[in-house]
């Protein structure tokens, strides 16, 4: 992997204006196409991205201008029609909640998982057991939508009721009487769909904790376990917190899956803090009402309702950036 | 299972104390700093709770990878089974017939799979060998940034976006060619990630060696270093392929489906496995529609896993480092 000298490949690369290699013309009219072409698929990358928030901006505003209701506070949905009133906070809710909880389970059991892939499986399973892991990644969406309503909803609504009968006078916990997909239900299965993600790139951090770290501590007489806390899991900690972040941003737009799981909420149902209320993700009413694409006015609804699951990413992915950013400065 | 990571906390401090009493007891001559060949029983307890809760969280990981795996298999594996599958399509097939034939939406699958390919693979390639072989200063950064910004954007939100471009901007229909630019979209950065992860691995001699020869920096690229990076690439464009075959998301927007073979990307509506699945899934009280959901979510299944399968064979037998 790294070069004889041992001086890095990435760093030290040979600058563009080499004299050699333009002595010749033809290679300086290759160089300026070859390099034109990669440096315009670059600006294309960031013409993409650029490209997304206009066009969703464009088409969101003037649907959001005509709103009869406030977009950001109400719990109406009806984009069509003279006097449309639709508002996001109840998706904004289900949202987020489902994916927290997916977070709180996934961010430990992850690191655990990736803890024991690195440190505690025996040599033989290591490789194995990363590759069953990457294969829960491999898994289509679509699939985890149909296990969790047809097969695993099932065993997760016993639990469901006896956590609403323990703990039901806590808001969060309390009573309802949907029998679908709960925000708790969607939150389970969407731990299991970014576990992966949370353990791919923990176990990649924990393999590079330096062999010196670990065994100094060994050598001072840590257990296994307090080399972990001491050496593995300092280390790590930036490489956990960025995968934490992009596996959030998937659990957030995360959408064939949810979109089979959601029980839809009655207009005006009463509203509750229960995370075992139904409701809907930005992106599974989205996908719920995709055929409701006829009117500039109604897809402009919809479009507002991606633009803000989009800015919801582009934050979540862009705090990932900076921590791996950090970690990058710390370790050079 | 959410509360398995925190028991190892609590339980170890919950039995600090009286551990500790008992190790004082057991060794009352010896203070605590000068036993160094001997752990506290509270460390030692810990040391091991941990352990189990380690095994305990991959089990936690692997059950759920085996139950769908079985779920998937047992329902639907009868069909897969059948020639017929392989070789007809749905067409004249009512929801309460039994069988019917996939290779409408395989075909369909693959032919947008492969028009998406054919986009991103260049595009992504070639942002990768301007982020390693080029890239300097702000504009560099600015790349790597939106590529990252792109690897986090929702499948649903690339979906809207060339809806909004593609139908309500140009006036375009449903059709297979604007399934494919939404995929592009989320292919472009798994590509460029791998491929410039394999170009940083190739050692810098050879670069050298090559300029100093007097080769061009483009030739130099395309015939030095894209060849000695070529398998860990291809790696990449197949796990690429894998990610945007199951999503399904662009496909309720902008593919509706059809039961019958449709080999057009530019016009009509065509059919692919996801939304084959999403067909049969509003039928859940007939069986025979059942059944053909879970066949062609196992069709689903094996297509990724091959292409998973292929992609980490291309890059054990043909690594970087020969």
């Amino acid at each position: 992997m790294s070069s004889v000298t041992g001086v890095s490949a990435v760093d030290e690369l040979p600058d563009g204006d080499h004299p050699v290699g333009g002595l010749t013309s033809t290679g300086r009219v290759g160089d300026r196409l070859f390099g034109g072409a990669a440096q315009g698929a670059g600006l294309l990358v960031i013409a993409l991205v650029t490209l997304i928030g206009v066009f969703l901006v464009a088409q969101a505003v003037p649907a959001l201008a005509k709103d009869q209701a406030s977009f950001l506070t109400s719990r109406d949905w009806s984009p069509g029609g003279d006097a449309p009133r639709f508002g996001i906070v109840e998706l904004l809710w289900t949202t987020v909640s489902a994916s927290v909880i997916a977070m709180v389970i996934a961010v430990p059991v992850g690191v655990a998982v990736a803890l024991f892939i690195t440190q505690y499986a025996p040599a033989w399973l290591k490789r194995p057991a990363a590759s069953l892991v990457d294969l829960l990644a491999a898994v289509p969406s679509i699939v985890y939508g149909l296990w969790g309503a047809l097969t695993f909803r099932a065993v997760v609504k016993p639990v469901e009721d006896g956590l609403q009968t323990a703990f039901g006078w806590f808001p969060l916990f309390s009573r309802t009487g949907i029998s679908g997909g709960t925000i708790f239900f969607i939150g389970i299965v969407l731990f299991i769909m970014v576990l992966p993600i949370v353990t791919a790139l923990s176990r990649e951090v924990f393999d590079h904790t330096p062999t010196t770290h670990k065994e100094g501590a060994l050598a001072l007489g840590a257990t296994k376990w307090e080399m972990i806390r001491t050496t593995v899991l300092p280390f790590g900690r930036p490489g956990v917190i960025s995968a934490a972040m992009l596996a959030l941003g998937r659990a957030l737009g995360e959408t064939i899956a949810v979109t089979f799981l959601v029980s839809t909420l009655a207009p005006g149902s009463p509203w509750t803090f229960s995370l075992f209320n139904g409701g809907e993700t930005f992106a599974s009413r989205i996908a719920n009402n995709a055929a409701e694409f006829d009117s500039p006015q109604k897809t402009g609804a919809y479009i507002a309702a991606g633009l803000v699951l989009f800015l919801l990413t582009f934050v979540v992915n862009a705090i990932a950036r900076v921590v791996i950013e950090r970690r990058k400065a710390f370790t050079e | 299972m959410s509360s398995s990571a925190e028991t190892a906390e609590t339980a170890g401090t919950a039995v600090r104390p009286a551990a500790a009493v008992a190790a004082g007891n057991r060794r009352p001559a010896t203070g605590d700093g000068l036993d160094l060949g001997q752990q506290s029983a509270a460390r030692r307890i810990k040391d091991v709770v941990a352990q189990v809760v380690m095994w305990l969280s991959f089990g936690v990981a692997i059950v759920p990878l085996v139950w769908i795996l079985y779920t998937v298999v047992s329902k639907g594996a009868g069909l897969l089974a059948t020639s017929g599958w392989w070789t007809k399509s749905q067409r004249n097939i009512n929801s309460d017939d039994v069988g019917g034939g996939a290779v409408h939406a395989i075909q369909g699958t693959l032919l947008q799979a492969g028009m998406t390919a054919l986009i991103a693979v260049p595009i992504g390639i070639f942002t990768a060998i301007y982020l390693v072989e080029y890239g300097r200063g702000r504009i560099a950064r600015v790349t790597s940034f939106m590529v990252d910004i792109l690897t986090g954007v929702p499948s649903i939100v690339a979906a809207l976006f060339v809806y909004s471009v593609w139908v309500t901007v140009f006036g375009f229909g449903r059709v297979g060619f604007a399934v494919s630019l939404a995929l592009v979209l989320l292919m472009v950065p798994v590509v460029v990630r791998s491929t410039e992860e394999m170009l940083k691995l190739v050692p810098n001699e050879l670069r050298e060696a090559s300029l100093a020869l007097g080769v061009p920096q483009w030739k130099t690229i395309t015939s030095v270093v894209l060849p000695t990076a070529f398998s860990g690439i291809i790696t990449g464009v197949l796990l690429g392929l894998a990610r945007i075959m199951g999503e399904t998301a662009p496909l309720l927007i902008l593919g509706p489906y059809t039961k019958s073979i449709a080999t057009n990307l530019f016009s009509g509506n065509m059919p692919t496995l996801p939304t084959m699945i999403n067909q049969d899934r509003t039928e859940l009280g007939i069986a025979p529609a059942v059944e053909r959901m879970w066949a062609t979510a196992l069709t689903l299944i094996l297509l990724v896993l091959l292409l998973n399968i292929l992609g980490r064979v291309v890059s054990r037998f043909g690594s970087v480092s020969r």
